[in-house]
């Protein structure tokens, strides 16, 4: 299926973050973004990220990225190139009155949040995920979840669903009374229907990214294999072992099995170990990896290439990698923003790309 | 600007659903400027409500009669029930006048992160005028909501055995809707309870 691309032709803040007013044209290339910490560089990338359901590259709450000493709200606006067809007008953003609620217009008409995933994916990869697969199974959880979402827009009220009625249990297990039997029946079948979709949606996601993993050349890249760790729950299973646990889980405190227990184990395929077990470059290089394929199934399975953020990547990749990430790009095609502090560590990259040197929340085209 | 009286009515009015100040203040210059075909008339029915304002003791619906309007009107069918969360449920049930039957109001939803449990809401009730007999099918009218859910199953489960059939409402295309503009969840649900065409 031919792929169409998706490129931020011009990207409009306004009392965003550091940013009283911003304004930036970029060209279909790479954008690459350049100045000391704390420039404001990623609150760029950030703002981006907002242009896609969710809660952004740092998931932050909406009043936080109001200004401050601004309105007290903030718009984020986006001139959405679409190839061959007419660009789309998107934006976000809060106002003063409501600064937790996020607004959505597409082409003048207010939307949902979730009408954005039609028009635009964008994905990620920042330096707080470098510790991803040392830390806890929650954050890679998230990361994967994430990637489905991608891929399954009921991904994420399936979820939500889950959660909720897991959460309802909790509390009724460790109620002082005890608790009604029927009541954590229904909710033991809420969870079990919800819990079996996201169970069914990771395994499928896991699945398209292991295939385009093996099938793709990944260069100096290292390949990383994919597992789902925990059982594989099929609704009734899922319903009879729930209503089986609640002693232990009213003992523990909390849901001890089902789907929100899974985890996602990540193997250097070469050498055949663990990626927590890999060298800080070489877990970089394959979280990379894993993020560009996902990249690709999404282009594959949405029609539209998603736009990438590369937060700080640049430098924390050897020379051969980082000009084989450039050409990687460039033969994707994706737009791809990325930033950095130096602007030669961007030397081997394309000519159609657009340099701005950020410095105090000013923007400037070198 | 205008008198104490005059600002008390529209500050009382702009506390309405669907109301504000900009609404408030307009319908209150609509009722000052008619004051014998609108102001009037609309005293007398807010005094006629309020003195005779009751819960149905039967079905938990809001009415100036006790019990209500509904549950007495002898067109109806004693044999259909219908279960809903809220008396705004049963209204907007009843609005189209297509369901012949009954119906019984829970008074809410089963939610145990708000301490709502099966004793707040009138199941013992529900449970009382099933076993009394005469009913043969209930139909379990929840919102498509988790809590929604959570109650409708656990009804099912407790009105399992009691010899009535227990019925629940459709989920997926809304009439006049066009596929495009649905969600995912809902073409799925569509998809799930999918019939031969009639």
């Amino acid at each position: 299926m031919p792929t169409q691309p998706r490129t931020i032709d011009r990207l409009r803040l306004t009392d965003f973050r550091s940013y009283a007013h911003a304004d930036i044209t970029a060209g279909a290339g790479a954008v690459v973004l350049t100045g000391d910490n704390g420039a404001g560089k990623t609150n760029l990338l950030e703002a981006i990220s907002l242009l896609a359901p969710g809660r952004g590259l740092r998931r932050a709450g909406l009043p936080e990225m109001a200004r401050i000493g601004g309105s007290g709200g903030f718009a984020v606006a986006a001139t959405l190139g679409c190839g061959a067809d007419a660009p789309v007008e998107i934006g976000t953003g809060t106002q003063a009155e409501a600064p937790g609620r996020r607004l959505v217009r597409v082409n003048g008409a207010g939307a949902a949040a979730n009408a954005l995933s039609e028009w635009l994916s964008v994905l990620w990869l920042t330096p707080a995920m470098d510790r991803l697969f040392l830390e806890s199974a929650g954050g890679r959880r998230r990361f994967l979840d994430r990637l489905t979402l991608a891929l399954v827009s009921q991904h994420a009220g399936h979820t939500q669903r889950y959660d909720a009625a897991m959460q309802s249990r909790n509390k009724l297990l460790g109620g002082e009374r005890a608790p009604d039997a029927d009541w954590l029946a229904s909710l033991e079948k809420q969870m079990a229907e919800h819990g079996a979709a996201v169970d069914a949606a990771r395994r499928m996601a896991i699945e398209a990214l292991g295939q385009e993993i093996a099938a793709s050349d990944t260069g100096p890249f290292p390949k990383g294999a994919l597992l789902l760790e925990g059982e594989a729950w099929e609704a009734e299973a899922l319903e009879e072992a729930l209503a089986a646990s609640r002693r232990a889980d009213t003992a523990a405190g909390r849901t001890t099995i089902g789907p929100h227990r899974s985890d996602l184990a990540v193997t250097h395929l070469a050498k055949d170990q663990p990626a927590a077990r890999a060298s800080t470059g070489e877990q970089k290089a394959l979280l990379l990896g894993l993020v560009l394929a996902h990249a690709r199934v999404v282009a594959a399975r949405t029609g539209r290439r998603p736009v990438l953020l590369l937060d700080e990547v640049a430098a924390h990749l050897d020379e051969t990698r980082r000009a084989a990430l450039f050409a990687m790009l460039e033969a994707d095609a994706m737009q791809v923003w990325m930033t950095g502090t130096d602007v030669s560590l961007f030397r081997a990259i394309g000519a159609d790309a657009t340099y701005i040197d950020v410095s105090n929340g000013r923007l400037s085209r070198l | 600007m205008s008198s104490p009286e005059i600002d008390a009515l529209t500050q009382a009015l702009s506390r309405l659903p669907g109301l504000g100040p900009r609404s408030a203040r307009r319908a209150v210059l609509h009722l000052l400027k008619r004051r014998e075909i609108a102001l009037k008339p609309l005293i007398s029915a807010l005094q006629a409500v309020e003195q005779n304002l009751a819960t149905c003791a039967i079905c938990g619906n809001v009415d100036t009669v006790n019990p209500c309007g509904v549950c007495t009107d002898p067109r109806r069918d004693a044999k259909l029930l219908c279960v809903v969360e809220e008396v705004a449920d049963l209204w907007a049930m009843d609005r189209a006048r297509l369901f012949p039957g009954r119906f019984h109001v829970l008074g809410g939803r089963l939610s145990a992160l708000e301490g709502v449990g099966p004793d707040d809401l009138s199941i013992a009730q529900l449970m009382a005028r099933v076993t009394a007999g005469g009913i043969d099918e209930v139909v379990l009218a929840m919102n498509a909501t988790m809590e929604g859910a959570t109650t409708m199953h656990y009804l099912a489960e407790r009105l399992a055995g009691s010899g009535v059939s227990v019925t629940q409402l459709a989920h997926g295309v809304p009439v006049g809707g066009e596929l495009d503009y649905l969600d995912e969840g809902t073409i799925a649900q569509a998809l799930r309870a999918r019939r031969p065409v009639a």
